[in-house]
């Protein structure tokens, strides 16, 4: 079986397919990649199953050796990519670009330029151990294939589809990211004047976000009208739950099934893959949709 | 029974009733009616979550056919005897809680074990249900300080709801005994113990 052999990885370095729906009565949730588009553009460009296992690099910054002539794709944040063939030749590639590698080749992902997330998907998928059915690392759970460290192989497996005709699509337009939401469930669990909060300021991504929620700030917060408890009620990937400091967290792949704050709005499935590739310190703006 | 049903993003209805109770028998219902579009339903104490398929359904259709669905009543569904759990009865708040509720420890754990326990619903880790029980409820607060690490196996009790921690992981909750029947395990199908609508008796090990 062909592998990738792990050389070098930052922290927060996973493997995600399409998750683990089915689980929430029992305290499970979906888990999956964070940008889901992204996830998915990256099968495409190497004709792969909706459902195969890719890669999901936060902030890049890891080195693969192939043993085996292998086709792959980065797609999300856009990063450096290198590779280095084993005599010793190293050539340029580019994020969003189709890569031919061949046996003994490294894979060098850097840093990105801009965004938070990369994705990497090989012709194939990545066949580590499924969990309850999914490849995919839950953070939350602490379930699935852990997260990648020096050393692991990486099977590759035979999740492949018909070849797509493209060889290269264009990276997304950074620039002061828009993320739209649908009001409610629990709007009315605050003063009318959260739809101004919410959308007349900017809003700044904070240091302790994770593939859980991206925790935010403002200069004003959002302030309850009803300021009795929650029964703790089921929530949705995309949720801006409102702690009591009045800030909403987004509410990413692994986000817990229940929770006890309510949730003022939730975003469009395309504003949470925006919203999974801000950094800490990224300003952002809300605009509602419904 | 349904009080509202509000939008939760464009492929859920959050659906909420006056009383759990109303919230596991329209559960029992609305998994008997297997309504077109819907791909997953998640309980809370006061809410059903019904997510669906924007491809197959609307949130406009889908919020009609919810007037359809027939509740079933937690008596009807005890087609299964209750899953039994042995506790030993010896938490660190075991004493606090008698004192607080004005019971003895023996009548503390009597009125434990003599309920039968339904599973409203799971979240905070995974196999940690949230468990209704058919005597009148306690009402307990929460421990003032939370603990940092809340042995796995613990059999505990806060508000309306008892619970086994399924993992030692922080928690608030007041603890009465524990027992070694895993909530969760891997190896298992499903991997909880008690998933929401799934019925709990509590034994004292001793006497089981």
């Amino acid at each position: 079986m062909s592998t990738l052999t792990v050389l070098r990885v930052g922290p927060g370095t996973s493997t995600q397919d399409t998750g683990r729906p089915g689980f929430s009565d029992t305290g499970l949730g979906t888990a999956g990649p964070a940008d889901r588009g992204s996830a998915a553009l990256a099968n495409r460009m190497v004709g792969n199953r909706p459902d195969a296992a890719v890669l999901e690099a936060l902030l890049g910054s890891v080195t693969l050796r192939t043993d085996a002539h292998v086709v792959a794709a980065t797609t999300g944040a856009p990063c450096p990519v290198e590779v280095a063939s084993a005599d010793g030749r190293v050539r340029g590639a580019a994020a969003y670009e189709v890569l031919h590698l061949a046996p003994g080749d490294v894979l060098r992902l850097g840093v990105p330029t801009s965004g938070l997330r990369a994705y990497l998907a090989v012709r194939g998928g990545l066949a580590v151990e499924p969990v309850l059915g999914s490849r995919s690392w839950d953070s939350l759970a602490r379930l699935g294939p852990a997260p990648l460290r020096v050393g692991d192989v990486l099977p590759i497996g035979d999740a492949a589809d018909a070849w797509p005709n493209v060889d290269a699509v264009a990276p997304p337009v950074s620039g002061v990211a828009v993320l739209d939401v649908v009001a409610g469930p629990r709007d009315d669990w605050f003063l009318p004047s959260w739809r101004g909060l919410l959308t007349g300021q900017e809003h700044r991504v904070t240091q302790d976000s994770d593939r859980v929620g991206v925790r935010t700030t403002a200069a004003r917060p959002l302030v309850r009208a009803v300021t009795r408890e929650l029964p703790s009620e089921g929530v949705e990937t995309g949720s801006l739950q409102v702690p009591p400091d009045g800030h909403p967290v987004l509410f990413l792949a692994d986000h817990p099934v229940t929770g006890g704050y309510p949730v003022v709005a939730v975003l469009t499935p395309a504003s949470v893959d925006r919203a999974a590739q801000l950094r800490p310190g990224d300003a952002f703006r809300f605009r509602l949709v419904g | 029974m349904i009080v509202d049903v509000r939008p939760a993003g464009t492929s859920a209805l959050l659906v909420t009733f006056g009383t759990l109770a109303d919230v596991v028998a329209f559960h029992g219902g609305l998994t008997r009616a297997a309504l077109p579009g819907v791909t997953e339903v998640v309980s809370g104490a006061r809410t059903l979550l019904v997510r669906f398929d924007p491809a197959r359904t609307d949130a406009r259709s889908l919020r009609g056919r919810l007037d359809d669905v027939v509740p079933v009543a937690a008596g009807d569904r005890a087609d299964d005897d209750p899953v039994v759990v042995p506790v030993t009865y010896d938490g660190e708040d075991l004493d606090a809680v008698a004192a607080t509720t004005g019971m003895t420890t023996d009548e503390l754990v009597a009125w434990h074990t003599g309920q039968v326990w339904t599973s409203a619903f799971c979240g905070f880790a995974p196999g940690f249900s949230y468990l209704t029980g058919t005597a009148p409820s306690l009402d307990l607060a929460r421990r003032d300080t939370s603990r940092t690490a809340v042995p796995s196996g613990s059999v505990a009790l806060a508000g309306e709801f008892s619970a086994v921690y399924p993992r030692t992981s922080p928690g608030g909750w007041q603890l009465i005994g524990r027992t070694s029947v895993p909530m969760w395990a891997l190896d298992r199908d499903p991997p909880a113990l008690a998933p929401a609508g799934t019925r709990l008796r509590f034994v004292a090990a001793d006497r089981a």
